[in-house]
């Protein structure tokens, strides 16, 4: 198990002092100065040194997206954008970060900012972190008091960060649609390229990051690449936040090490499945978006991280695990999923408009058992037709848990059908007494 | 997608205008955007717009704010249309009551939580209780998938939900004052339920990982303690030097 002085949030549960007196007790703002003094470059190869993978799902390396920004401005300035719009079903780490730990996230910024040359950040909000952006808001007002950030500051590199907040909108974590929102417009995502990093928010380079990658910044600096990649697998190396929701004795949020086994997670942190091992059904591993993992491949082999994951045609995304015992009408669960993305669907591109609310409705007639056995064929295909043919990447997060239920559970889909077939009334047929 | 209209013009408020405190805040958060990028601040505008009229989003205010910001009103509009956050018809005087429904909290119970609304406040969504206090609707993942099932009212959230509890919270909004926020139960925010399972090592608060008390810029160039006020009769450990000891 991850040794408590390994973890960076240390105030995860907000059992201590978030502000900065505390934050600085527990080892933030500690020689941020001499951070910078390594320069653009040095930050930027001992990031790459940590093996740091982006926290927001798609585990891009995050010190290969920040070399990306231009090293000389053509007049234009530089953004840091944060996306705190944390709204994947099952995600709920970002909020911990935000009314627990904002100084990390803070430091992280101006580290972050540096390091790209951005004259400064906005940290994107999602909506419905009312309490969480008033926490941020107010921990940036004490570094701005502290003359952490802001002009002629003591670390000696002016720099501005703004709180920005969104309405409710899943789709504007995704970075393109996030930038649009940003600039006051519906959140529609942008076709790439031309990518942030040369064309973003206002058409400055823009380099948009997840909560949790800006916030482990400080400390990897503070401690060295080395001993953030001396953390977890190869190629899968750190610490990350991860929330086990769903049929677990104890849900909760844990900072663990990258590529714990599973069922290790489970026993450790989460009290063990609801009714035990043998009543484990399936798993979601990386939020909403991924396919599921039935039961018999959630063994001691099962490490949590991009490429166990991704090998088994799921994926980690951003490590909210969501269990499901076998109570759990399977069809169902995935059909609330369905549901979520033709309700956050943007409307752009007619594949995922069209397709969402298509896919929602065939496969709630599946979960009554209303359908017929060559239609879930059909739904396959059309998942398949969505997958890959939109701007951004709903259309695909749309169509992989379906077809994830498809692979693992046809034959439970089928049962249904068969089910309905045999007995097709809404309600249960009477029986003579005898 | 979800289809979102203006409500009746028979609702519709004749005008609007914001208060004082609010004109003065909407100015300072120009300040945060480039020149000429004030659209930038629309949802943050509307957002006020909303609390300021009863937690609703009128058409006057959806023109205010566009003529406030220079930005054509159907711009305005479909951003208000567009953001499922603002609602766009009356709710309940006390509380509008977002039941969150997706996946993880509907494994937890979230259809319990919102049959109550529905034999509480309205059988339907997005309509105003008998005596107008309360209004509800269902939406999607709200951000606290381990303190499943949950609820956001205005602007807090309430967690870890029961139906038993859960009339409590309504309870304590029909009487004007609300229970306290987070877990409805025995918990620590997102802990796990009986206390944490990591962070429980002392040490990890009492020094910065390298040892010692942290080292800011500032410290390090404070003379420490004289040699003979560390060479006191109690022995101390090394890192309990003068400066910023723990008891």
């Amino acid at each position: 198990m991850l040794a408590d002085k390994d973890r960076i949030f240390k105030n995860l549960y907000g059992l201590h002092d978030w502000g900065l007196k505390g934050a600085r007790a527990r080892g933030a703002w500690d020689g941020t100065k001499a951070i910078l003094e390594k320069g653009r470059d040095g930050i930027i190869n001992e990031m790459k040194a940590s093996g740091l993978r982006g926290r927001g799902g798609a585990g891009f390396p995050t010190g290969l997206k920040w070399s990306f920004m231009p090293k000389q401005s053509d007049g234009r300035p530089s953004y840091l954008v944060v996306n705190a719009d944390e709204s994947e079903p099952g995600t709920c780490k970002d909020r911990e970060i935000l009314r627990h730990d904002p100084h990390l996230l803070i430091e992280g910024c101006l580290i972050a900012g540096f390091a790209m040359g951005a004259v400064a950040a906005y940290i994107y909000v999602r909506g419905e972190f009312i309490r969480e952006r008033e926490r941020l808001q107010a921990a940036i007002d004490q570094a701005y008091e502290a003359k952490l950030i802001g002009k002629n500051n003591v670390n000696g590199y002016d720099f501005d960060i703004y709180v920005h907040h969104g309405a409710g909108a899943y789709i504007c974590g995704e970075e393109t649609a996030l930038l649009e929102s940003l600039e006051g417009k519906k959140g529609m995502p942008r076709l790439k390229p031309p990518f942030p990093a040369n064309v973003g928010l206002y058409g400055c380079p823009t380099t948009v990051n997840n909560v949790e990658s800006i916030a482990v910044a400080p400390d990897i600096m503070r401690r060295g690449g080395a001993w953030f990649a001396g953390i977890g697998r190869p190629n899968n190396t750190g610490t990350k936040l991860f929330c086990i929701s769903g049929h677990v004795n104890k849900p909760c949020n844990v900072e663990e090490a990258m590529g714990i086994p599973f069922p290790e997670l489970i026993d450790r942190h989460c009290g063990g499945i609801r009714g035990g091992w043998d009543n484990l059904l399936a798993i979601i591993p990386g939020g909403s978006s991924v396919p599921l993992i039935p039961a018999s491949q959630c063994g001691d082999d099962l490490y949590m991280d991009f490429d166990t994951l991704r090998n088994l045609k799921s994926g980690l995304g951003t490590a909210a695990v969501i269990v499901m015992d076998k109570s759990t009408d399977i069809i169902r669960a995935i059909a609330r999923i369905s549901y979520f993305y033709k309700h956050e669907s943007c409307g752009q591109c007619t594949p995922c408009r069209e397709g969402t609310g298509w896919m929602w409705r065939v496969i709630s007639r599946m979960a009554e058992g209303r359908a017929h056995k060559r239609e879930i064929d059909q739904l396959l295909e059309v998942t398949t037709q969505v997958e890959g043919h939109t701007i951004c990447a709903l259309g695909d997060a749309a169509a992989w848990p379906i077809q994830g239920l498809i692979r693992h559970f046809r034959g439970e889909i089928e049962r249904r059908i068969d089910q309905y077939a045999a007995n097709p009334h809404s309600e249960p047929v009477m029986e003579a007494a005898e | 997608m979800s289809v979102r209209r203006l409500a009746d013009a028979s609702v519709q408020p004749k005008e609007f205008s914001f208060t004082p405190d609010n004109l003065a805040w909407a100015k300072k958060q120009l300040e945060k955007y480039p020149e000429g990028r004030q659209a930038s601040a629309v949802i943050p505008l509307l957002w006020r717009a909303q609390e300021q009229h009863g937690g609703w989003v009128s058409e006057a205010a959806i023109h205010y704010v566009a003529d406030f910001l220079g930005m054509p009103h159907i711009r305005v509009l479909e951003v208000a249309t567009f953001y499922t956050q603002f609602q766009l018809q009356p709710v309940g005087r006390a509380a509008h009551v977002q039941v969150c429904g997706t996946t993880p909290c509907m494994l937890r119970g979230s259809e319990a939580i919102r049959k109550v609304c529905q034999e509480r406040i309205h059988r339907e969504p997005f309509h105003v209780s008998a005596d107008g206090k309360f209004s509800w609707e269902e939406v999607e993942c709200l951000g606290a998938c381990v303190n499943a099932p949950m609820v956001l009212i205005v602007n807090d959230t309430y967690e870890d939900l029961t139906p038993e509890t859960f009339e409590k919270v309504l309870d304590s909004f029909d009487r004007g004052v609300p229970l306290k926020p987070g877990p409805q139960i025995d918990r620590q925010f997102s802990a796990p339920v009986g206390g944490a399972t990591t962070l429980t090592d002392p040490e990890i608060y009492a020094t910065s990982p390298k040892g010692g008390t942290p080292l800011t810029d500032a410290r390090a160039k404070t003379p420490g303690a004289a040699a003979n006020v560390r060479e006191a009769a109690v022995p101390q450990p090394p890192v309990g030097d003068a400066t910023g000891k723990k008891q």
